[in-house]
């Protein structure tokens, strides 16, 4: 049953082989220089056309203050105003790449960690950050911006999403869904099974893999052998592997997917290769399981560096672009921080809002019982939940 | 299991082997000694103690390797004992838990994580169908002795799907044990008898049991721990503390907050006794009618939810005693609302230390 084994271990072989990633596409090189890639390029006519620019700058300002409100939020928890965390840094092209590709009737189910597509969708801010405050249990309301709430369980929500594109079919509607998760989600049963169903059924979705290279402690080369993309294959998905980190690449291919969910071609798969440069959560401390050369070698890969020198060699890095993303940084970070500084506290009875759609007797009765509980509280300005420091008096 | 050959105590060659190897011989409840250890700390080394004296023991689970455990339950096992036995596995609970059966059902003694109770849904058919029923579809012929070790409770804003306790929900599916230590002491001893067991063991710990820098501060997840191995029998409850006016009957955290109000009201002329039941499955019948019968008031804390679970079984136990039928009942328990990720919300459904005083003055009167 046990014995010497000379098989490396999962964890050994990603030390080894992190740096022989296989091929992805790429449309803007480590330089910035703009790469041709004829299967890609004709869904670029704005940004290689005459309104480039304009494209150019949108997409770089969302990515510097999708960074900047990240960062705030991650200086918040270090501050105690948070009570957690999950740090996108690294993964600005991926999302924003992705997220202003859709139209606005399209449908997002994502993980904890696409809070750089919520705000492409246009979330209100301070509706992201209530949760994470612990202010409240809900955030955002999901038809307000087409996205539901982030799942935590891991690969949940492909599965929603593939319903939902099923349902989206049965309305003969051209809107599409999308479904964000991690490499780690992979390995989960649900998110195979989605791929089983939206190929049988040729349904409008789109799987949107961010390869940040960790689940947590653990590398992607414990989920998979081969590439994450390849595995869609097995189920007859088409599939693409890009370059995470280049937004135009991710600009493209996401396109190119929508439309042929659109034009009724049924699902896709994409892997974006980028990094997780921050820790798993503001509760975790990566360099208890990773190495500091690996995360200097992403660094130098950063998706934010590479449209900037893009925007260089174009003569589009001016010196009026960086004033007016540096002021939009400073203002949404200010509103940020306000926001979660001036939240209203919750009020006690809230928790027996929302358990039912429809009245349930029984939950009343609770309810009730709660109440009359909390009001013998009143006369001593005491609170009901009392001693919340772990029973200390 | 392809061993045939059987010896005259109907014991096939491995089970022999096996139950030579299984730790019967350990001291039970031992002294405690002076040495203090976390909850974390005493998990960690029991399971490190079975690994060394039996190298059918393995852990597997996700970020049990490098990370040891997202709640510390593994911590410096993948130092001592190499990848080999400290598994990290892919993001697959379904996979894991089936393979670690099977593994058990080869004649392995797996310690399975689940890294949270709550996400017993992406994999329940393996725990609940196959887990919990394989020796009773065998004839008895198949053992499957693992160890399902997970984490629960909430208290420190991780939302409704990371906060639930949910040991009702295994205790009530039958064929396998269901245990929930509350303190070190117990931890290390409940480790030890589930490894030993020759039923799959759901090893529950609360978050707020194990004394992490991390969580609220709680001086009863540190305590006096024996170096040696010992075994804290399975399915016996401990009285905690000794009372007369009122019996709390309470597990995990929850008595650590139930000995808080204890002492206080202590200074009050109330006296509470409070019973940790240490294992749902089996659960200590007769220690709670005991008790019931001596105070004839109870009140049961706990934190998983209100209805169709342990605080009611508790009900129909004294009903059904003609020891405690009389006794008065009363429960302080998590109402039926998902656990919400505000802070101050979820303290207003926990059973804190507020809410289990509240029950005990109305209780006795007072
Ligand atoms: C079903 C389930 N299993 C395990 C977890 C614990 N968990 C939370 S995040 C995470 C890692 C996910 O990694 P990945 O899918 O790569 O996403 P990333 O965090 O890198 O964005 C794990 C294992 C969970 N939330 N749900
Ligand atoms: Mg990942």
């Amino acid at each position: 049953m046990l014995g010497e084994d000379s098989t490396p271990h999962p964890q050994e072989r990603s030390r080894r082989e992190q740096s022989e990633d296989p091929e992805f596409l790429q449309l803007l090189d480590p330089s910035g220089q703009r790469v041709a890639r004829p299967e890609l390029d004709r869904w670029l006519a704005d940004v290689d056309g005459e309104g480039g620019a304009r494209v150019l700058a949108g997409l770089y300002e969302d990515m510097v203050v999708i960074r900047r409100i990240d960062m705030e939020a991650t200086a918040l928890q270090r501050q105690g105003e948070l009570a957690l965390w999950p740090p996108l840094l690294g993964q600005e092209a991926a999302q924003i790449g992705s997220g202003r590709a859709l139209r606005q009737d399209d449908f997002v189910f994502s993980s904890y960690r696409e809070n750089g597509v919520a705000y492409c969708r246009g979330v209100n801010l301070n509706e992201i950050l209530r949760v994470w405050r612990g202010n409240a249990s809900s955030g955002w309301d999901p038809f307000e911006i087409n996205m539901a709430t982030p799942q935590i369980i891991i690969g949940a929500q492909t599965l929603h999403s593939v319903g939902y594109a099923m349902g989206i079919q049965f309305d003969g509607a051209d809107s599409v869904a999308l479904a964000y998760f991690g490499d780690g989600a992979t390995s989960e049963g649900d998110v195979s099974e989605s791929m089983v169903f939206a190929a049988s059924y040729q349904a409008p979705v789109l799987f949107f893999c961010q390869n940040n290279h960790w689940a947590i402690s653990e590398p992607v080369t414990l989920q998979t052998h081969i590439t994450l993309a390849e595995r869609a294959g097995g189920f007859g998905i088409p599939h693409v592997r890009v370059d995470g980190n280049d937004v135009l690449a991710v600009l493209a291919a996401t396109r190119e997917a929508l439309d042929r969910a659109r034009q009724g071609g049924g699902p896709s798969f994409i892997e974006a290769v980028t990094y997780r440069m921050g820790p798993h959560t503001t509760a975790d401390d990566p360099t208890r399981y990773r190495d500091a050369n690996e995360l200097e070698d992403w660094a130098a890969k950063d998706p934010i560096l590479r449209l900037e020198k893009h925007l260089e060699s174009r003569g589009l890095l001016t010196q009026e672009l960086r004033e007016r993303v540096a002021a939009k940084s400073d203002e949404v970070a200010g509103v940020v921080r306000n926001g979660v500084i001036t939240m209203p506290e919750p009020e006690a009875m809230d928790v027996f809002k929302h358990v039912y759609a429809t009245p349930n007797s029984w939950l009343s009765r609770q309810e009730d019982h709660y109440r009359r509980y909390l009001a013998q509280f009143e006369h001593h300005g005491a609170s009901a939940a009392g001693h919340v420091s772990g029973g200390q008096h | 299991m392809t061993a045939t050959a059987v010896n005259p105590s109907g014991q096939t060659p491995a089970e022999e082997q096996r139950a030579a190897a299984a730790p019967s011989s350990f001291p039970v409840e031992p002294d405690p000694g002076t040495r203090r250890l976390n909850t974390a700390k005493a998990i960690q080394e029991a399971i490190g103690s079975q690994m060394e004296q039996n190298p059918e023991v393995f852990v597997m689970g996700e970020d049990v390797g490098a990370y040891g455990g997202i709640f510390s339950s593994t911590t410096g096992l993948l130092d001592r004992f190499g990848a080999q036995r400290v598994i990290d596995t892919p993001i697959s609970e379904t996979a894991f838990i089936g393979m670690g059966i099977g593994a058990a059902v080869e004649g392995m003694r797996p310690v399975v994580e689940l890294m949270f109770v709550d996400f017993f849904g992406v994999c329940m058919d393996q725990i609940y169908n196959h887990m919990a029923k394989i020796h009773y579809e065998s004839g008895g012929n198949v053992r499957v002795p693992m160890v399902l070790m997970t984490a629960t409770g909430g208290g420190y804003s991780d939302g409704a799907q990371h906060s639930q306790s949910l040991w009702g929900t295994f205790a009530h599916l039958p064929g396998m044990k269901v245990v929930v230590p509350s303190n070190p002491y117990d931890a290390k001893g409940l480790m030890t008898a589930a490894i030993a067991s020759d039923d799959p063991v759901v090893y529950m710990f609360h978050k707020g049991v194990m004394g992490l820098p991390w969580m609220a501060k709680n001086k009863r997840s540190i305590g006096a721990v024996p170096e040696e191995d010992y075994l804290v029998p399975i399915g016996k409850a401990r009285v905690a503390r000794a009372g007369t006016d009122v019996t709390i009957v309470t597990l995990s955290l929850s008595v650590h907050h139930s000995l808080d109000v204890a002492e206080q009201l202590a200074g009050e002329g109330i006296s509470v006794e409070v019973l940790d039941l240490r294992s749902v499955v089996p659960l200590d019948r007769e220690a709670i009618v005991a008790s019931a019968a001596k105070t004839g008031r109870v009140i049961v804390v706990d934190e998983d939810y209100q209805s169709f679970g342990l605080s009611g079984e508790i009900a129909a136990t004294l009903l059904e005693s003609p020891d405690a039928r009389g006794a008065a009942f009363s429960r302080v328990c998590v109402p039926d609302v998902p656990i919400p990720y505000a802070r101050e919300l979820e303290y207003a459904v926990l059973p804190t230390h507020a809410r289990i005083e509240a029950a005990v003055r109305a209780a006795v009167g007072a």
